[in-house]
This record gives structure tokens, C-alpha cells and sequence, in this order.
């Protein structure tokens, strides 16, 4: 068990891309790029399992870790680690992946070779940037994670796919220019790329002040760009409306909103503190200005853009709030919301492949002749709107209830109206699509309800979903034990007990 | 230690030159019907054998032959490797997309060899007056590769233009040994960097350094020196373009790195500043220029011309690390230049009658095998890490850092953001699906050969390591850097004691 333990996360990163490998020797014929696409996933979400099998809860520091030199000069070095914080992502993201290949099964008639073996690539390159503790090997996984996204955009874009895939290439890869400058500056007078080695000389102020608020500001940007928040968001619409589902489900959010936690937060917390009253500010613009923008959308694609933008800014605000309690809901709510955006996409994706469009008002009254479609939608659409027992709740609720007694009440109340407004445009969007009178296009179209594949995947999702919801117990105690840092503050005291385990208690003395 | 011949540290030179006159003799007692296309794979053969010649120089003690002319180190060996390595990928790129019928198939390759070996004597010389004999060999030849398809309007007017500014910035160049003569009393570069510091006529000094960095700056195509660039590439055909592109850069860079660290290394506060502005504005000249560009080998042209703006910035790094990371930068660019140049060949082909950027769209559905290398290649030009392109700035870029110019990193970087919008803007061309899904394609796709397979797997190949194991070519690229600052003491070995005397 220990070799397995110690060459897992090498695995981890080296199954996806053998699977591109071989996808892209294969010939093109019976869907076979498809199915080695799907038993890759499924192999690597098995292995990702391990992980939580096998995490110590109250050991600190890095498990399952691999240091290796890499580069000698400058001495970049293979690190790779997992804790509390990416230790759930790790597996979300393996879990995403089969969900991803699935939804891609029929959507992808043409040059599947290409299409898998770069999502493939693409799985190589989250993991990368979840596991890196070398700041040169994070970079890499960071920008590799650009490539395959923009080309498969500009490939399999619905409408104008090159002209989104351009902007979001640019959106993301431009900021990343002083993120680039910032390592090498933190590298050039340390000599060194490990997080863990610059997080200690950080802490002892090894560094000038000046110069360090501009690094931690770079570090910051990018980040932002990819979660996004307010005013970075620009390139998540179309994006979202051009990106085939099983990437546009994984563009946004969790490596912008994990990147903060662990490499702005976690090796600049002075000045990412000075930095938090702008941030929450922005987060809270962003959570109503996504949630009224949402509410006026034709196109479901788009509408689901500015949901994630409103969600993922509630998500910022929980990080930025610096509680205890703030920064596990965020992490929960990082998992939750993958999970959920991943089901609605693939739902929507549904709908899009039977009726070819994604203007909502084409639809109407589909719950009669798609009832299992209805139903799992509905099931999401409660989930991400925050009803107690979904998994949505819990996360929403840890941010929220932490902002009001901990940071301001004043962006808690403001933030909370942005809950409501997810309800009203959420629902408004079920029933326009499933309920009422039956429109002339659904009517005129049969469509056909899930396969037997989609919902293969689509009720573990939902089953997930209500797990969540009832036992958060399961997934904080490792989130918590990644946080047990002196920079969270310890006045929030309430809401992590009512969920959480003693760790949680043990963490608030 | 018993002395090294002086024909050894000639000797990759010598094989070439060798295969140079030999396929000329064959060519010119083959009949006149006979095809020529073999004389090509002795070309290659011949270059094999001096890539592999001159890394067996590795195992001579490092040191100058023939009067304290030419040198071997670990510097003149990994430019012979680049230069060599790039010449046979060019070789298997023409073998293949060169036209059958061509009467002058056996001269081309002839050129090309004898190219090859002006640009190694190039990077090995140590005496000024052998590097202006090896710039001539290596320019001539390739003003007559220039202008190779003489039938079209563009390839002799891209051939005189490209001649007349290149005599004129080998005339600047010129101008500066003179001048370096004149402060010194010598044309030996050694001893030019001993009396340098205390010549008596230090405006000599600053003039022959002037000069010569005007020269050099013209061949790799710097701003301001650039003007020449996109119309040559346009003109000249693909399979030279590739070569012109990156090998005479790769030698000229490597006279840069004498001048600049050899030469005149006391002088570094004063040069450094002048290329950190010739870094700047080739960069951005060169990208912007690149974004308004709808013929790919103009655009690459430009492309060129930013990524010696990139090249540049590491020479603001102090010492080994800026040579370091420029020897780097000229291998890693040479591999990917070399393999896009070779897809735009394969699918434009030699007459290019699919010059354009919107020509190429739906390139991935008509050959996948090609639309997905030439993604690859601009990837690499784009500098996603895991590829040569990624690593190659990122030394260039730390060099600069570390020489304490993070204004420069900052502005080469945000270009790098600029120049990805040209090359995902031609990717994604590629990547688009045509408008109408059943026109016929614009033309057959050509069938990827043996020759030309190979020359894109070496170029693949390279910039694959270059990007996941830079450490080997780094660690070789840092043995050159030390051999260039640290010359042996080479003052007894002059067999003619100059005279220091500086002209009155």
C-alpha cells in the first residue's frame, strides 16, 4: 500500500494522458476513441478514490506527497501534494471526467480522435494545477489547461466557436503574463519554486514590502480572471454558450476560486487581507449583477453564465471573509457547485442535442414528454438554489451566516438578496422550459427522454447532491483540517458546529 | 598534452564543404535528364556526418587552431548542433517539396551545405576578419536560395532585396573591425578584449562596438533592421524560409554573444541598454505588426521578428545565465520554426498557391495529422509550458529578471499575451470548420513523405524535450556560456606577437 501511496498522485497525472496518447494512435472507427476515453476517466476517477481512502485526517502538511528535482537549474523540482483543500477537488475532478465523456458521447460526431485525447489532456492538466506545490510546475499545469480548452472551443463551438475561444484564451492568458513575472521575482531572490519553502520565507518577511504587495496583486489577477469576478467576467458568456458541456462545465470557477485559497491567500495573507474589503465588495457587485443579468437572459446557455457568476462571487466571498467557517462553506460550495453546474450542463446539453436550440423560449411544457429530464433538472435546479437537504444549503449557508457575524451584515444582507434572485431565476427557467402549455417547436420535434448512458451518470450525481446536503459531515472534517492556519480569524463561532464534527470544535479554541 | 591537430577543430566545416563540391562535381557529370532528387540525401548524409563530427569536438581540449583563428569549446559545439540539426531538417523538408522537374535541384542542395558551412565557421571563429569570410559564404548563399523561384515576381525581388541590405550591414560590420583595428591593432578577438579596456582611443572602442551590433542586429532582424524580413519571406520559397528563418539567426546570435560577453564585456553597461531598447521595440513592432497580417510567411516574418525581440531580452541577464538562456532561446525557436515552416511548405506548397491564413481554414478536417502539428508548433510559439517555446522565454525572461530588468520581462511577456492573438487567430483558422461543408478543398492534400515525416518528427521531437527535459540542452547551453566568459589564456599561443601600439 505504500508504494501505491507514494506513486498515486503520478498515476493520477499520467493515466489521462496515456489515455490521450493512445486515443490519438487508434483509428477513428465503432466509437472507439470514445470508449477509451470513458474507461481512461473511469480508471483515473477510481484512482483519484484513493485518495480520500487513504488521507490521514490529523496528520498537517502535504500527504500522498512526491518531491523530485525536475530542472536543475533553476531548480524546478517535481512536488506534488494533496491536502484538505485539494484532496475533494482531486476527486470532483475525477468524477466530472466520465460525466464529461458521456455528454460528449453523441454530441461529437466529427474528428472524435482530436476531441478526446485533448479532453483528456486537459484532465492531465486540472490535476496538475490541483496537486503542483512547485510554483514553475503549478504555472505549467496552469497555462496547459488554456490550450486544449481553446482549441476544442474554436473546434466545436456551436455558432462562432474561434471568436470565444480567442477571448477566452486572451481573457486568461494575458493576466498570467504577471503571474509569470511574480514567480520569477519570488524565485530570483529565494533560488527557490516550492510553495511550501516561499511560504515559510514569506511568513518571516524575507521580502520587501513593496514590491511583495505587486507580486501578490499579479497572483491575485490572474486568479480572478479565471474564477471570474466582477469585472473579469467577460468571456465567461460566450464561453459558455461556444464550449462543448464536457469542458464548459469545468472552465469556470474551481481552479480560479482554489488557486486564491492556496497560493494568494496561502503565501500572501497579509496582503491578501488588505485586499479582502475590495474583493468582498466586488464579490458581492458580482453576485447581484450576475443574478439580474441571469434573470433577464433569452438563451439558457447564457443564463447559466451569469448563475455561475453570481454563485462563484458568493463562493469569493466566503474565501475573502477570512472566517474559518466562510473558507470551509467556500471550499464545500467549490465541490457543490462543480457538481451541480456539471448536471445542469449536461442536462442542458440534453436538450440541445434533441431540439437543437438553446433560446428558452423556444421551449415549454417539456415535463410531460421528457419526464426523467424534468425531474433530475428540478433536483439540480433545488440544489443549486439552496433548499435545506441539497447540497447547496450547506455551503450557502457556512458563507453567509459567517459573513453576517463575522465580516459585515450589511454584505451579508446584500449578498442573501442574490440567494433569492438565484430562486427566482432558477425556477423561472424550469418553468419556461418544462411546465406550461406545450410550445409548437417541442410539439413538433419527439424528442427522447435521458438514455440509459445519461442517466447512468446523472442519478449518482443527483444522489451525490442529497448526500451532501444530509451528512456535510463527510466532507468538512478534511476541508477543516486544511484551514487549521492561526490567518483565519477565530470570532465566527456558530455555524460549523451545527454540521460538523468535533474537528471542526477542536479548530474554533 | 600533445597538441590537437588544426584540421580536427575544422573538421565538421571540412565535411561539409567536402559534400558541398562533391554534389556539385556529380551534378554537373549527371546527364540532363537524370534526376537530381538523390543528390539531396547526400546532402543530408553529409550533414549527419558533420553534426556528428562536431560533437566528437566535445572530447578535444578546448582551444583555438590555425593561428588562433578558429576555436572548439562547448560554446562552437552546441551552434554547430543547432546550425547542423537545422540544415537537415531543411534538407528533408526540400527533398521532399521541391519540384521533380527542377534543373537546379543539385545547386540547391550544394547552397544549402555550403550555407551550413559559412554558418558553423561563424560561431567558431575567434578572428574578425574569418567571421566577415564566414558571414560572406553564408549570406551568398542564401541571397541565391532567396531568390530560388525565379519565374514569380516575389522570389528575385525578395533575393536583391535581402542581398543589397545585407551588404549593407555587412558593411557595418566591416566598418567596426576596422575600427576595433584601429583601437587595438588587432583583428584577434582575444586580444581585442585584453587591449580594449586600455586603448588610448576609446571612442574607437564604443564605434567598432556600434557598428558591429548595427551589423549583427540586421541579421537577425531586429528593429530597426527589419524592414527586409517580411518581403524576403514572402518571396523566397518555404523550405529556404525555414532554413533562412532560424540558422543564420542562430550563427548571427552567436557572433552577438561574442561581441556583447567576448569582446567587449567591460563594456556591458553601455550595450546592455541598447539592446534592452532594440528588445523592446522588435517585440512590439513585430506583434503588432503580426496582428494586421493575412499572408502566413509575412505574419511568421513578423513573428520572427518579435521572437528576436524576445531572444534580446536575455542578453540583460549578467553573464552565463543571459548566454545560457540565448543559446537556449535560438535552439528551442529553431525547432518550432522549422516545423511550422515545414507543415506551411506541405500545405501550401512549393508554388503556394494557398498563401493566406483564411486558406488554411478547416486544415484539420482535410488532414488531421497536419492541422494537429501546426496547432502543435504555434502552441509552442505561444509558449504554453511542456513545449521549447514556454521554457525558452521563460529562461530568456529570467535571465533579464535576474540582470535586474523586470520592466522587460513585464513588457516581453504582455507580448507574448499580444502574439498569442495572431497565432490562435491562425490556429484557430485551422480548427474552424468551412463555411460550405461541401466544397471541394481548395486542394489536395499533399501526402506526408519519408523525408519530410522525418524532418517534422526531429522538429517535434525537439520541441518536446526542449519543453518536459530542457535540463540536458540547458546544462550543455551553460558549458557553452562558461567556455565564452572564460577563455584559456591564449596570449602565449600567438604565433605572431602583435603589436599593441594603437594607430596614431
Amino acid at each position: 500500500m505504500n508504494e501505491v501511496n507514494q506513486s498515486i498522485l503520478t498515476l493520477i497525472l499520467l493515466v489521462p494522458l496515456a489515455g490521450a496518447v493512445l486515443v490519438a494512435l487508434v483509428p477513428d472507427r465503432v466509437k472507439l476513441p470514445n470508449w477509451i476515453a470513458l474507461l481512461t476517466a473511469l480508471a483515473t476517477f477510481v484512482l483519484t478514490l484513493h485518495l480520500p481512502a487513504h488521507f490521514i485526517l490529523g496528520q498537517g502538511g502535504f500527504q500522498f506527497e512526491i518531491d523530485r528535482p525536475w530542472i536543475a537549474s533553476p531548480a524546478i523540482s517535481y512536488h506534488v501534494g494533496v491536502d484538505g483543500l485539494s484532496l475533494w477537488l482531486v476527486v470532483l475532478t475525477g468524477l466530472l471526467a466520465p460525466v464529461g465523456v458521456v455528454a460528449s458521447w453523441n454530441a461529437i460526431r466529427e474528428q472524435r480522435k482530436i476531441f478526446f485525447a485533448l479532453f483528456l489532456l486537459q484532465q492531465t492538466a486540472m490535476f496538475g494545477v490541483f496537486l503542483s506545490l512547485d510554483l514553475m510546475l503549478y504555472y505549467g499545469f496552469w497555462e496547459l489547461s488554456l490550450a486544449p480548452m481553446a482549441i476544442l472551443i474554436a473546434m466545436y463551438g456551436r455558432k462562432d466557436g474561434p471568436k470565444a475561444a480567442v477571448k477566452f484564451f486572451l481573457f486568461t492568458f494575458i493576466p498570467s503574463a504577471p503571474l509569470l513575472v511574480a514567480i520569477l521575482w519570488l524565485s530570483a531572490r529565494t533560488g527557490s519554486f516550492d510553495f511550501v519553502t516561499l511560504q515559510i520565507l514569506i511568513a518571516h518577511g524575507s521580502f520587501p514590502a513593496g514590491p511583495l504587495y505587486w507580486a501578490a496583486l499579479a497572483f491575485l489577477l490572474a486568479f480572478a480572471v479565471k474564477v471570474p469576478v466582477f469585472p473579469l467576467h467577460g468571456w465567461l458568456a460566450d464561453t459558455f454558450s461556444e464550449a462543448p458541456v464536457a469542458l464548459a462545465m469545468v472552465v469556470a470557477g474551481k481552479l480560479g476560486l482554489y488557486s486564491m485559497l492556496r497560493f494568494h491567500i496561502g503565501l500572501f495573507p497579509a496582503q491578501a487581507r488588505a485586499a479582502a474589503p475590495y474583493l468582498i465588495a466586488l464579490a458581492v457587485v458580482g453576485i447581484l449583477y450576475g443574478a439580474c443579468l441571469a434573470l433577464v437572459q433569452r438563451d439558457f446557455w447564457r443564463l447559466l453564465a451569469f448563475a455561475a457568476l453570481s454563485h462563484l462571487s458568493l463562493i469569493a466571498l466566503g474565501i475573502y471573509g477570512f472566517t474559518f467557517t466562510g473558507s470551509a462553506g467556500a471550499v464545500y460550495q467549490i465541490l457543490n457547485h462543480g457538481l451541480i453546474d456539471g448536471a445542469l450542463f449536461v442536462l442542458l446539453g440534453v436538450l440541445y442535442d434533441r431540439y437543437a436550440t438553446s433560446k428558452i423560449g423556444d421551449y415549454g411544457g417539456l415535463a410531460a414528454k421528457l419526464p426523467r429530464t424534468a425531474t433530475l433538472f428540478v433536483i439540480a435546479t433545488l440544489a443549486m438554489i439552496g433548499l435545506p437537504i441539497l447540497s447547496g444549503f450547506v455551503g450557502e449557508f457556512l458563507i453567509l451566516s459567517s459573513t453576517f457575524t463575522g465580516v459585515s451584515r450589511g454584505w451579508a444582507i446584500a449578498a442573501s438578496l442574490g440567494v433569492i434572485l438565484s430562486a427566482a431565476y432558477m425556477l423561472w427557467l424550469v418553468q419556461r422550459l418544462f411546465y406550461g402549455p406545450e410550445s409548437s417547436m417541442s410539439a413538433s420535434i419527439p424528442g427522447e427522454d435521458l438514455h440509459f448512458r445519461e442517466q447512468a451518470v446523472l442519478w449518482p450525481l443527483a444522489v451525490l447532491m442529497l448526500v451532501m446536503g444530509l451528512a456535510p459531515s463527510l466532507w468538512l472534517p478534511a476541508i477543516e483540517s486544511a484551514l487549521h492556519l492561526p490567518r483565519w480569524k477565530e470570532s465566527a463561532v456558530l455555524p460549523v458546529s451545527a454540521f460538523s464534527t468535533s474537528s471542526a470544535r477542536e479548530a474554533q479554541r | 598534452m600533445t597538441p590537437v591537430p588544426d584540421i580536427l577543430r575544422i573538421l565538421p566545416e571540412l565535411i561539409l564543404t567536402l559534400t558541398g563540391v562533391a554534389i556539385m562535381l556529380i551534378d554537373a557529370s549527371l546527364p540532363a535528364g537524370c534526376p537530381r532528387r538523390p543528390l539531396g540525401w547526400v546532402a543530408a548524409l553529409g550533414t549527419v556526418f558533420a553534426l556528428w563530427s562536431s560533437v566528437g569536438q566535445l572530447a578535444l581540449p578546448q582551444g583555438t587552431g590555425f593561428f588562433s583563428t578558429v576555436e572548439t569549446s562547448a560554446f562552437t559545439v552546441f551552434f554547430h548542433v543547432l546550425i547542423c540539426g537545422i540544415v537537415l531538417a531543411a534538407l528533408l523538408l526540400s527533398l521532399d517539396t521541391l519540384p521533380e522537374d527542377s534543373h537546379h535541384q543539385g545547386e540547391f542542395y550544394a547552397l544549402v551545405v555550403f550555407g551550413a558551412v559559412g554558418m558553423c565557421l561563424l560561431t567558431g571563429a575567434v578572428e574578425l576578419l574569418l567571421v566577415f569570410i564566414a558571414l560572406e559564404i553564408s549570406s551568398i548563399s542564401t541571397y541565391i536560395l532567396a531568390g530560388y523561384r525565379k519565374q514569380t515576381g516575389s522570389g528575385p525581388e525578395a533575393a536583391i532585396k535581402y542581398f543589397l541590405l545585407g551588404s549593407f550591414a555587412t558593411g557595418f560590420l566591416l566598418y567596426g573591425v576596422a575600427m576595433a583595428f584601429g583601437a587595438t591593432g588587432t583583428t584577434q578577438i582575444y586580444e581585442i578584449a585584453r587591449l580594449a579596456p586600455s586603448a588610448q582611443n576609446h571612442s574607437f572602442v564604443l564605434l567598432a562596438m556600434a557598428l558591429m551590433l548595427v551589423g549583427i542586429l540586421f541579421k537577425v532582424s531586429a528593429v530597426p533592421f527589419h524592414v527586409w524580413t517580411p518581403d524576403v519571406y514572402e518571396g523566397a520559397p518555404s523550405p529556404v524560409v525555414a532554413l533562412l528563418s532560424t540558422a543564420p539567426k542562430a550563427a548571427a546570435f552567436a557572433l552577438l554573444l561574442r561581441v556583447v560577453y567576448e569582446i567587449f564585456p567591460t563594456l556591458h553597461s553601455l550595450s546592455a541598454p541598447l539592446l534592452w531598447a532594440v528588445a523592446v521595440l522588435s517585440m512590439t513592432v513585430g506583434n503588432l505588426a503580426a496582428l494586421r497580417q493575412l499572408n502566413v510567411k509575412r505574419m511568421l516574418a513578423y513573428s520572427a521578428i518579435a521572437h528576436a525581440g524576445y531572444l534580446l531580452a536575455a542578453f540583460a541577464g549578467a553573464g552565463s545565465s543571459g548566454i545560457a538562456a540565448a543559446s537556449f532561446y535560438a535552439a528551442a525557436y529553431a525547432a518550432m520554426n522549422v516545423g511550422i515552416f515545414a507543415v506551411v511548405t506541405l500545405v501550401s506548397g512549393y508554388d503556394e498557391k494557398l498563401p493566406l491564413i483564411a486558406d488554411f481554414r478547416g486544415l484539420i478536417y482535410r488532414s488531421p495529422l497536419l492541422g494537429g502539428l501546426l496547432i502543435f508548433f504555434l502552441v509552442s510559439l505561444v509558449g504554453i509550458p511542456f513545449t521549447g517555446g514556454f521554457f525558452a522565454k521563460f529562461y530568456s525572461f529570467s535571465a533579464a529578471v535576474d540582470g535586474g530588468a523586470v520592466w522587460l520581462a513585464i513588457i516581453g511577456l504582455l507580448n507574448s499575451g499580444l502574439a498569442a492573438a495572431y497565432y490562435l487567430r491562425f490556429a484557430m483558422a485551422a480548427a474552424q470548420r468551412s463555411a460550405d461543408k461541401f466544397a471541394p478543398p481548395p486542394a489536395p492534400m499533399p501526402q506526408v513523405g519519408v523525408a519530410v515525416g522525418a524532418a517534422l518528427l526531429l522538429a517535434v521531437a525537439a520541441t518536446l524535450v526542449l519543453g518536459i527535459v530542457p535540463g540536458e540542452v540547458l546544462r550543455a547551453a551553460e558549458a557553452g556560456a562558461h567556455t565564452l566568459q572564460a577563455p584559456v589564456s591564449h596570449a602565449g599561443a600567438l604565433p605572431v606577437p602583435v603589436d599593441p601600439r594603437p594607430i596614431p
